[in-house]
């Protein structure tokens, strides 16, 4: 039955949503046998994490302790969490399983993910950490009226948090179904709690730490299989690849294919398949990729965690370098699986033929063919760790939008106190949490495949237009800001309804009104197009005092000078 | 950078912040630093999308293996994407410390007297 693995990964292919991948871990998972090493070794994580919870509790004392762990993250270690929050559990079991199916197609979302990364580096970080102090609207509303653009940047963090985060509960429902054999809802509600008692008691220390840990562990994990893939072809990787194509080639001619097809399908693995349908799609999907990275909130309230903007700038080389090393290390792995996991009836489910516990499990497989069912454990243990953390740095971008921006800039016009702020902020991560529970649940069996596509492509055109031109433009003001960021938003939300994920995948309407696969190389034109337009017409007093503002602003954000520094611990 | 550390208080630098704006140094600063960044920001579009435009238009160039190897030329055109990137980042970095950083310690010094 063998023969049917073909066919499913091709029909895998086929039925995911192009972008779909991206982070949440879609389609059903059957619940697998209890996984008891599995259990154990993520009960060893909860513990050490919790202890250092602890420590950073007792560290966190004022706002800019919870916001931004005080400014006193390196820029080593910033470049691990970074690194840390964009590594999550899907761009590691999503992105092999993508090679493990279609092969060369993984690689082409690689390069995708790490591309926005030079980009915030060479046009954002430095500027970022100089303007801002706890969030991304600090700088974007930095010389501009203070009420309407919070107010923007508070719903558009949260519309994007709130997306990325379903994303992540329901994958991290489907996770612990297949990798523990727990229940569904035991997930959701694991994830909740524990990542409450990070963010409300260690703030951004522990956050942080957190995402630290599991940064090092999962890079630890990837590069041990990788190794042990590359050591079982004597180190090298055209012997790898030959292997994987012959392996593509049986597996089709077992199903049917005459030998001539066989021959192509299995050779397909080592080009671009049918991750490009249309040109259109390609470009919009990749600018949702590179740009939407220098717009989410979550990652963009790391570069106020380090003490200035020489840490800010080191801190992006790290990352850019370890998202870097990853991506190369799930290529291997990917192939890895198609050589050691499609071969082995043990992996397969013996009715279907396809992979035992779907798609997104063959890197998991792997781990057990190359290390056991310790190693097993262990991977599965670090897979359910990164969407923890992930969720946690989450929850903590979108309670400081709702305590900083909301509460504490437009409800009491920057005259809250330290304390009243940061109870708001404890409050909201409570709030935030049983959300992201109740979402979770009742998210369970949609398909919420879009989701982390559209975050990226609201942040590409929502805040990254915002953010560039309040920064390099002298001419933008107020009025123009609130106008071209909630168009670009609101366009990129209405057309991901309209896509084929959304109007034929979700709603089960028969063709797409808007037939492209991502709306951002429609949504961000517009956005920047609309903030320059309406900045160019806008007469109001309050436009002299925008523009007279930048002046003051752009020294700061070239030298430093003023820039709110490292508090002293 | 410690240059920054000397300016703790918010707004009362000796020099204006005018008068930092039409410092010849800034100008020169922010001018070769701007330039440097868009100039960077061009290569990694351009690789980038050149890329993604290949595959949407001559997927065979990328599927063609080369010599007599399995591998095919889009392994190394796809990492080399990756590092490209990684390297430009580097760049950046390099660059800034060396020329630009001590052009900033220069200004802030100066502003704070």
């Amino acid at each position: 039955m063998k023969g049917g693995l073909g066919a499913a990964a091709l029909a895998l292919a086929c039925c995911l949503p192009v972008p779909a991948f991206a982070d949440a871990l879609t389609g059903q998972t059957q619940q697998q046998a209890t996984n008891w090493p599995a259990i154990l070794m993520f009960g060893v994580f909860v513990l050490a994490t919790l202890g250092i919870t602890r420590w950073a509790a007792s560290k966190t004392r004022t706002t800019a302790d919870f916001y931004t762990a005080g400014g006193g993250i390196t820029g080593f270690q910033n470049g691990l969490a970074i690194a840390g929050d964009y590594m999550s559990a899907a761009s590691f079991l999503g992105i092999s399983a993508q090679i493990f199916a279609d092969g060369y197609d993984g690689l082409i979302y690689s390069t995708g993910f790490l591309v926005g990364w030079p980009i915030i580096l060479f046009l954002l970080a430095e500027r970022l950490r100089n303007l801002g102090r706890y969030t991304f609207a600090d700088v974007a509303s930095f010389r501009f009226a203070q009420t309407p653009v919070r107010l923007f940047a508070a719903s558009s963090t949260l519309a994007v948090v709130l997306f990325y985060l379903i994303a992540q509960m329901v994958g991290a429902g489907q996770l612990i179904k297949l990798l523990f054999g727990l229940p569904y809802s035991y997930a959701v509600v694991i994830v909740g709690v524990l990542m409450t008692l990070y963010v409300l008691f260690g703030g951004m220390i522990a956050t942080t730490w957190v995402q630290i840990i599991k940064a090092v562990l999962l890079l630890g994990c990837a590069t041990l299989m990788a190794f042990a893939v590359l050591a079982s072809f004597g180190f090298s990787p055209d012997a790898l690849f030959a292997r994987a194509v012959e392996v593509k080639t049986a597996l089709a001619s077992e199903a049917g294919a005459d030998a001539a097809t066989a021959a192509a399908k299995g050779r397909s693995i080592m080009g671009p398949g049918n991750f490009i349908k249309d040109p259109v799609s390609a470009i919009s999907f990749g600018m949702a990729l590179m740009f939407g990275t220098a717009g989410l909130p979550h990652i963009l309230m790391r570069f106020f965690t380090v003490p200035d903007a020489r840490a800010a700038r080191k801190s992006v080389l790290w990352a850019t370098g370890w998202i870097g090393y990853f991506y190369i290390l799930t290529f291997i792995i990917g192939f890895g699986a198609i050589v050691m996991v499609a071969t082995e009836p043990a992996f397969l489910d013996p009715a279907t033929g396809a992979l035992r516990g779907g798609g997104n499990m063959a890197a998991l497989h792997l781990a057990d063919a190359v290390g056991g069912d310790l190693f097993l454990g262990f991977v599965c243990a670090v897979a359910f760790a990164t969407i923890l953390a992930v969720v946690a740095g989450l929850t903590l971008a979108g309670a400081s939008a709702v305590s900083h921006d909301l509460y504490a800039s437009v409800l009491r016009k920057g005259q809250a106190s330290s304390e009243d702020e940061l109870r708001v902020s404890r409050r909201t991560v409570l709030v935030l949490a049983v959300v992201a529970i109740l979402l979770g649940v009742l998210f369970e069996n949609q398909n919420v495949a879009f989701m982390v596509s559209l975050a990226f492509a609201l942040a590409a055109s929502g805040n990254f237009p915002v953010l560039l031109l309040s920064v390099l433009w002298k001419g933008c003001t107020t009025r123009g800001i609130v106008w071209g960021g909630s168009i670009g938003l609101t366009v990129a939300l209405v057309l991901t309804v309209l896509s084929p994920a959304v109007w034929v995948s979700v709603l089960g309407h028969d063709t797409a009104i808007f037939p492209f696969t991502s709306p951002t190389l429609f949504s961000m034109p517009l956005a920047f197009f609309t903030i320059w337009l309406v900045s160019r017409l806008d007469r109001s007093g309050r436009a002299a005092v925008d523009r007279g503002g930048y002046l003051e602003q752009r020294v700061r954000s070239e030298t430093g000078i003023g820039a709110a520094t490292a508090s002293t611990h | 950078m410690k240059g920054h550390e000397d300016v703790e208080s918010e707004n009362d630098t000796a020099m204006s912040l005018a008068e930092i704006a039409s410092d010849p140094r800034y100008r020169e600063l922010v001018r070769r630093r701007a330039r440097f960044g868009w100039i960077l920001t061009g290569v990694m579009l351009v690789v980038f999308f050149g890329f993604i435009l290949v595959i949407a238009f001559r997927k065979d160039l990328l599927a063609r293996p080369i010599g007599d190897a399995t591998t095919t030329w889009g392994i190394p055109v796809g990492l080399g994407v990756i590092l490209v990137g990684i390297v430009l980042t580097g760049l950046y970095v390099l660059r800034v410390n060396r020329d630009f950083d001590p052009m900033v310690e220069a200004i802030c010094k100066d502003a704070a007297k």
